[in-house]
């Protein structure tokens, strides 16, 4: 099975956010990026898993620029077998979607992993443009995936609950929470990240769509109004005639 | 020209979800001078459509679109947004949102702002989208480009608005004979609760604090007496003490409810990116240096134990007297 895993390079969870240029640009300095943990922890170790378990291939996918180089190593010594990097400054969904479909129409992917959605920019959005211009269908959201005989049985959240669909190989699945268990990289694989293919491709002349005018931080809460934990009739009188919440 | 809004039925109603979203499209149809127009796959009360401010409504009704599936979906929505010579398209950004309006983005080269926070701002050729990102530490605004633009309209960031109206409803019929999905569902497993945490203006949420399943007990009366939904932190899902679909984060389901109580939680980053879109939010917790007091709006110091059945008698008190 020829297994494709897009990832994408965010600021770990903890980073404090500032941005420069005049509130245009997302200061980088000082923070540490790390592979997307849905694509890492989900999308990644299950591609990872079901090759283990029934052979083939396991390529990542990067759309970025050489600064990412270090997040795709990190794809590597997990243990994905080869990885591409296309040469492009990733700031548009559909530019990505683009990119990565270029590269893959003709490779013969049987199974396409994206996570989720990004940390980051939380778009939710390349995986399915990218089953869009490769025409293939797409499963969101997914818990559980299983293949057999060349037919993928995924799980995955749907308004209100779950459902389990069937569809035959290939297609683009998106991974939630639950696909797999986060694994971490041990020395072998380490080491053996840095002589592992790494092809740089250079980027299409793709559509850009959107673009970021201005950031903004989140508006921080006014400070945290105590009331006392023997009086919760107090807590409930403010609910509702200063926060008017009931 | 027009803004097409695309909705759905639920247990016979138009869901709310996609009235705040006929809501903000047909905002910007005023603003534009263009008609807003729902489609709508299935049949139920459609009265709300025109309500919220639709003129007209597509009804959708084809076989192939009961399972709601992404390449019949998006097709479909292709057609409708033709016959209407639709140049901004809106969903609302739930499960469908997520998976039809980067489909049919990529589909007709549209911009697509997913999660949209606020109004656009229109001004000559500019215009521009709020949405939340690094997971509500910041927004961004986003400039669309492209001729045709679509806009997910993230659930409760306004509130319904429904006055006099009535939307003209035309049957739709859309050709979807040259596409044969290879997706099959097998099996539903919808979660029994009438309120659903995702769209819940009030939400009771607890964490490892605690301490076992065998003590949710008060946290479901609570919730019952407010007519709220629950949900929990990433570990009390994770050691199975509650269902996975309750679990609220960054790695969960992010909420943006009225009101958000939180109980035995510590307030991590990750948990916070799922919840701190919350209108008001209430803290108990008994340590006063949990770092979730400083997302807090009221904060009770104590024991859980002690203090959530009182809070319950407290607002059961509070409601007979209404
Ligand atoms: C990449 C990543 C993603 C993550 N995603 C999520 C996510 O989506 N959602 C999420 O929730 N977490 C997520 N986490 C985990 C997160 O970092 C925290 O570990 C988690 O939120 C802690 O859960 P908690 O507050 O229930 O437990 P704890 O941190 O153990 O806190 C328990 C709290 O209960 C209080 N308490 C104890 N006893 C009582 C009592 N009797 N009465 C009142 N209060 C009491 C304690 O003071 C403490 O503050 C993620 C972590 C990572 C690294
Ligand atoms: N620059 C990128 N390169 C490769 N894959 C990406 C990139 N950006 C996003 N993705 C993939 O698309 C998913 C959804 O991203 P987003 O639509 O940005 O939320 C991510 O989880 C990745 O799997």
């Amino acid at each position: 099975m020829k297994i494709l895993v897009c990832i994408s390079n965010v600021p770990d969870t903890t980073t404090k956010i500032s941005f420069t240029n005049n509130n245009t640009a997302f200061n980088t300095a000082g923070v540490q990026f790390v592979i997307n943990p849905f694509d890492e922890w989900y999308a990644l170790v299950r591609a990872l898993e079901l090759k283990e378990a029934q052979g083939g291939n396991v390529t990542i996918i990067h759309v970025g620029t050489a600064e990412s180089e270090p997040t795709i190593r990190k794809g590597l010594a997990i243990g994905a077998d080869d990885a591409v990097r296309i040469d492009a400054e990733p700031n548009d969904a559909f530019a990505v979607a683009e990119q990565i479909a270029a590269f893959a129409k003709d490779k013969g992917f049987d199974l396409i992993l994206a996570g989720k959605e990004t940390i980051s920019y939380n778009g939710s959005m390349v995986g399915a443009m990218l089953a869009e211009l490769l025409n293939l269908p797409y499963v969101p959201m997914a818990t559980k995936l299983d293949v057999t005989n060349n037919v993928a049985t995924i799980e995955h959240d749907i308004d209100g609950g779950t459902e389990v669909v069937e569809c035959a190989l290939p297609l683009v699945i998106a991974a939630n929470k639950g696909m797999a268990e986060a694994r971490i990289p041990n020395m072998r694989g380490i080491m053996a990240a840095r002589t592992k293919p790494l092809l740089q491709v250079s980027a299409i002349t793709a559509d850009k769509l959107t673009s970021i005018t201005a950031f903004e931080l989140a508006k921080g809460r006014t400070d945290c109004k105590f009331v006392d934990a023997s009086t919760p009739e107090k807590l409930v009188e403010l609910l509702h005639n200063e926060a008017k919440a009931i | 020209m027009s803004v097409l809004i695309y909705t759905e039925v639920s247990k016979g109603k138009v869901k709310k979800a996609s009235l705040e979203a006929v809501n903000y499209g047909s905002r910007i149809a005023t603003q534009l001078n263009m008609k807003a127009t729902a489609v709508i796959i299935g049949d139920g009360d459609l009265s709300d459509l025109g309500k919220a401010g639709a003129s007209k409504v597509l009804k959708i009704n084809n076989e192939k679109l009961v399972n709601l599936d992404g390449q019949y979906l998006t097709a479909a929505i292709e057609q409708a947004a033709k016959a209407e010579d639709a140049s901004i398209i809106i969903f609302s950004n739930d499960f469908t949102g997520k998976e039809i309006a980067p489909r049919l983005a990529a589909r007709l080269k549209a911009g697509l702002v997913a999660g949209a926070v606020d109004n656009p701002v229109i001004s000559g050729d500019s215009f521009t989208v709020k949405k939340n990102v690094f997971s509500g530490k910041a927004v961004a605004m986003y400039a669309l480009h492209s001729e045709k633009k679509i806009i997910s309209l993230l659930p409760n960031s306004f509130a319904v608005e429904l006055k006099e109206g009535s939307a003209e409803i035309v049957d739709f019929a859309v050709n979807l004979d040259g596409i044969n999905s290879p997706v099959k569902v097998k099996e539903v497993k919808k979660v029994s609760s009438d309120l659903n945490l995702a769209d819940a203006e009030l939400v009771v949420s607890a964490g490892r604090g605690m301490k076992g399943p065998e003590n949710w007990g008060m946290i479901e009366d609570l919730a019952k007496v407010l007519g709220a939904a629950t949900a929990c932190s990433r570990p009390v899902a994770d050691m199975d003490w509650r269902p996975h679909h309750e679990h609220v984060g960054q790695t969960g389901l992010a909420i943006r409810p009225d009101l958000y109580i939180a109980i035995g939680i510590s307030g991590a980053i990750q948990h916070l990116a799922g919840v701190n879109g919350s209108k008001v939010m209430v803290v108990i917790n008994s340590d006063k240096e949990a770092p979730f007091f400083k997302s807090a709006d009221y904060g009770i110091v104590g024991d859980a134990f002690e203090i959530v059945p009182k809070l319950t008698e407290a607002i059961k008190k509070f409601k007979a007297n209404q």
